[in-house]
């Protein structure tokens, strides 16, 4: 009898993970599919064809293990903790994506006439009005099809709007150094030049800086409320004032809108424009990287501008979709992430008004208390109450940087914060635990920032292999974008 | 019965942890903490609807999707852009595992290999279905992502013009506009039986096969934008591209497509994904994110994200787009879809709308009173010339509950654009030529 190996046979990781391609096998399939019911018809000329069309030859099996497996290589908020600021990683509801995958919905074509959609256009009509409620503003359109495109619109809004009353020469976009990227790069696409504006030692926006911007040709200001430092700004409203009187437009950034909610209305403070990110404040899944939805809503002033096509109810009660009279025009093909807005619509409504409150103090006294935990451990560059994040420093130790620590929670199995953003605080940390996380995972979290905080101090060389315990170690970043290796290629290539 | 309008399903935080935890911040109420808001702006009231229990809410939105027309109960004619193809039942319950539903942008690539492998499989597919050299990891929509090429092909051309076909979908040819024009590019149309480029061109944009689902020379138009300096830019169907000589074969430089004939539900509108697929000299320049191999310290192969200085978050007014957030989920839709279906499948498939949809024309032709008014070669749309206008036509036809095509009576007198894919059955195609031809008389 031959002797047994100690260790059973495990299918070694590498090739778990081989690719698709490299899984092919000539004649295998992964689906069936019917003959042809109908009489046979003339194929077009051979020259019109292709012979050599590549792609995986896999079966139903192979494909599920395979992706399965890739699955398990990730975090997710629904394995995961998973404190990425700026992003409101909450909760997704399942019940959202039941909704969502309903065959009237899914299978609504949106070339259909208006007759054969009232279905849609009533849940996109009574999302609209949500979230003009929700933002202050009186009128919005759901076209655009994620945040940075949210943004885009409105600020495209904006111009028309200035453009439309002989301001064609403003071309000022004033943007806070705290802001997102996506403020300045949608700003260059809308046509604007971008000045940078500094935000004062306490946090806010400063407000001699605009001032000294405030002149004729000013289109306006691109403003986050809260701001991606976490903080109320308590300059912003002032400046809405002046760059008004300065005959300019206010845009408002709503990717923190989760901690506003019922709390504050941005139209209230004098936001022109507002974008909101349904995946973050109102729990649409972020799909690894999408699909979101970036609606936006506007004052009276700027609505005939507004991309299209906007829903509208009729005098019948019917419903319909219009482009604006002076629409700036379409964002994409349809009218928007009509699987996105209908999660979201599912979301508001099985929270109602009260449960929009529910989110916001919890998100907020969940960051306050993260704040007040681990402020012993960090430098605390803005000493206030925040809204629902908290950007600290990593800088009280050598070797935890904000990457170390971020690579060494990974070992713990929480997700890190957002890194090195923004930019204005060094070695930042920015941690949103939003209000789906409870108090249990809120302590673990900060008792193993502890724990990290002490590897770091007894050897400061630790941290730099972190992560240990992940899938695959840092991977060389450099050697990627020197040598682009986009796609697989068969080896003979 | 308690009455306690504070309690959520997703909320764990109770009144014992919020004492404690407001004990540690230092304060006694929660509304405390939104001090810094001004108070006459604080609690402005929030007229929304009462919370509404899950049992009834599914009752409700199942009322409301009752309340439209759709291809699920009935037989729908319908494409102009958005096909309704099938999709085997194993793609939806992998794509909604929540470890691939509840990541977010693989920041983190150490625990992000599922996202990213993923991303460099759709990068392999359609780049190998486009006969395309490089993919990015996708964009919001087809037409986004044919407006994001014009915006490149400028990039690379340095010129600020851009030639459009009239036959490309004109809401791309809309979308095209909104993102040119504010960046002072100016979009214009030619024909494709005598186009015709102006000086200073980037590119020329073609539909293949066109908006009326006919295919044209694009060898030729290709070969026209080289001549003028220009690129060569095409809009794309997925699933012609199983059948059809792909962009690549012709020299196109950049060539996008709707995402959404992979199988994904037409949901109203989207999400879908955008393909975009260039030659490799122009990776510095594509927009969006893109995912990459590399290798760990240890010397294991892994993915990142890549050529991220062409990106906003870190080249801010500089970078080559705006995009942040964009479709990775259904890109990996599309990818799961593209590995059952395989190189047969997808043949298969095409091949399939093909014949049924030929089948369909030749006995809507033989109907008294239409017409078939193009007569070039065509996939799985084709115009037929209707003896009523088609807004009439189409209301008839839903009265013997059938989907209708699209109206394109601007173009051509009482056209309307039908679609025939896999999914319709002969017995489908039957009934809608009985249709029509009670309908025609």
């Amino acid at each position: 009898m031959t002797s047994m190996p100690d260790t059973p046979f495990r299918e070694e990781a590498h090739d778990r993970r081989r690719l698709l391609m490299e899984r092919s096998r000539p004649g295998r399939t992964g689906v069936t599919l019917p003959a042809s019911d109908v009489p046979p018809q003339l194929m077009p000329e051979q020259a019109m064809l292709r012979d050599d069309l590549q792609l995986p030859e896999v079966t139903e099996g192979e494909v599920v293990r395979y992706f399965t497996h890739l699955s398990q290589l990730n975090f997710s908020i629904d394995t995961n903790f998973y404190p990425l600021g700026s992003c409101t990683m909450k909760y997704n509801p399942k019940l959202n994506e039941a909704v969502a995958a309903t065959p009237g919905f899914a299978l609504a074509h949106p070339a259909q006439p208006e007759a054969q959609v009232q279905g849609c256009l009533e849940a996109i009509f009574t999302l609209q009005t949500y979230l003009q409620e929700v933002s202050g503003l009186p009128s919005a359109s759901l076209a655009p099809l994620a945040g940075a495109q949210g943004e885009l619109a409105g600020i495209l809004t904006l111009r028309a709007a200035l453009d439309a009353r002989g301001d064609g020469h403003r071309r000022k976009m004033l943007i806070p150094d705290t802001a997102h990227g996506t403020n300045p790069a949608s700003a260059a696409m809308a046509g604007f030049q971008v000045i940078s504006i500094p935000s004062t030692s306490g946090g806010d926006i400063d407000l001699d800086a605009v001032r000294a911007e405030a002149g004729d040709d000013l289109a306006g200001v691109m403003f986050t409320q809260p701001t991606t430092l976490g903080l109320f700004d308590r300059n912003a409203i002032e400046m809405c004032r002046v760059v008004h009187e300065a005959g300019g437009l206010v845009y408002g950034d709503g990717a923190n809108m989760n901690a506003l909610l019922g709390r504050a209305k941005l139209g209230h403070f004098g936001f022109d424009v507002v974008h909101m990110n349904l995946h973050k404040t109102f729990s649409t899944p972020h799909g690894g990287g999408g699909p979101g939805a970036g609606p936006i809503c506007v004052t009276e002033v700027l609505a005939p501008f507004l991309p299209g096509p906007i829903v509208v109810r009729r005098d019948d009660g019917s419903y319909g979709s219009e482009m604006p009279a002076q629409s700036i025009g379409r964002c994409g093909a349809s009218q928007g992430n009509f699987g996105v807005l209908i999660r979201a619509l599912t979301y508001i409504s099985l929270l109602g008004g009260e449960g929009m409150l529910n989110i916001s103090g919890n998100a907020v006294l969940n960051a306050n208390y993260l704040l007040a935990k681990l402020r012993s451990l960090f430098e605390l560059p803005y000493d206030r109450s925040v809204m629902h994040e908290v950007v600290f420093a990593a800088r009280k130790r050598a070797g935890a940087t904000a990457l170390n620590v971020s690579k060494r929670l990974l070992d713990h199995g929480f997700h890190a914060p957002t890194m090195y953003f923004p930019l204005v605080v060094p070695e930042a940390l920015m941690i949103e635990p939003t209000e789906t996380e409870s108090k249990e995972t809120l302590d673990a979290f900060i008792e193993t920032l502890e724990r990290i905080d002490a590897e770091a101090a007894a050897d400061e060389e630790f941290l730099r292999g972190a992560p240990y315990e992940t899938p695959i170690s840092r991977l060389d970043e450099a050697r990627a974008a020197r040598r682009p290796e986009l796609r697989w290629r068969p080896a003979e290539e | 019965m308690s009455d306690s309008p504070l309690t959520s399903p997703f909320i764990p935080n109770t009144d014992d942890d919020r004492a404690v935890m407001l004990a540690e911040v230092g304060t006694s109420a929660v509304e405390d903490l939104f001090g810094d808001i001004p108070e006459q702006y604080r609690h402005p009231g929030l007229a929304l609807p009462a919370p509404i229990p899950e049992m009834e809410l599914r009752a409700e939105m199942t009322a409301l999707a009752q309340r439209n027309f759709h291809a699920g109960e009935h037989p729908s004619f319908l494409g102009a852009g958005v096909y309704h193809h099938f999709c085997p039942a194993v793609v939806a319950p992998l794509v909604t595992r929540g470890e691939f539903l509840t990541s977010y942008t693989p920041y983190q690539p150490e625990v992000s290999q599922g996202t990213l492998q993923g991303t460099f499989e759709f990068q392999t597919l359609t780049a190998q279905l486009f006969g395309m050299e490089v993919s990015n990891a996708g964009m919001y929509d087809g037409a986004s992502s044919l407006a994001e090429g014009a915006l490149m092909a400028c990039r690379v051309t340095k010129h600020s013009r851009v030639a459009v076909l009239d036959t490309v979908n004109p809401r791309y040819v809309e979308t095209i506009r909104f993102y040119a024009q504010p960046q002072g590019i100016e979009v214009y149309q030619t024909s494709p039986t005598s186009p015709e480029l102006q000086p200073d061109t980037a590119c020329l944009i073609s539909q293949y096969p066109n908006f009326f689902g006919a295919f044209e020379d694009s060898q030729a138009l290709v070969d026209l934008a080289h001549e003028h300096g220009a690129l060569a830019v095409m809009s794309c169907d997925p699933t012609a591209l199983a059948m059809y000589k792909p962009p690549g074969a012709f020299g196109a430089d950049i060539a996008t497509g709707e995402g959404q004939a992979l199988g994904i539900p037409p949901s109203f509108g989207g999400p879908y994904v955008g393909i975009f697929t260039c030659r490799q000299e122009y990776v510095r320049q594509l927009p969006g994110r893109i995912a990459g191999r590399t290798v760990d310290t240890e010397g294991r192969t892994g993915y990142v994200l890549t050529l991220q200085p062409r990106e906003q978050h870190i080249r801010r007014e500089h970078a080559t787009s705006n995009i942040c957030t964009s479709t990775a989920l259904i890109g990996l839709w599309a990818t799961i879809y593209l590995s059952l279906m395989g190189k047969q499948g997808l043949r298969h498939v095409a091949e399939l709308c093909h014949q049924k949809a030929h089948y369909a024309a030749s006995r809507i032709a033989e109907l008294p009173g239409y017409s078939l008014p193009n007569d070039d070669p065509f996939f799985q749309e084709f115009v037929v010339a209707c003896p009523k206008s088609p807004a009439e036509v189409s209301a008839a036809l839903q009265q013997r509950g059938i989907v209708g095509g699209l109206d394109v009576s601007d173009r051509y007198p009482n056209g309307m654009l039908l679609c025939v894919t896999e999914v319709n059955t002969r017995d489908q195609i039957d009934r809608l030529v009985d249709a029509l031809a009670e309908i025609g008389r």
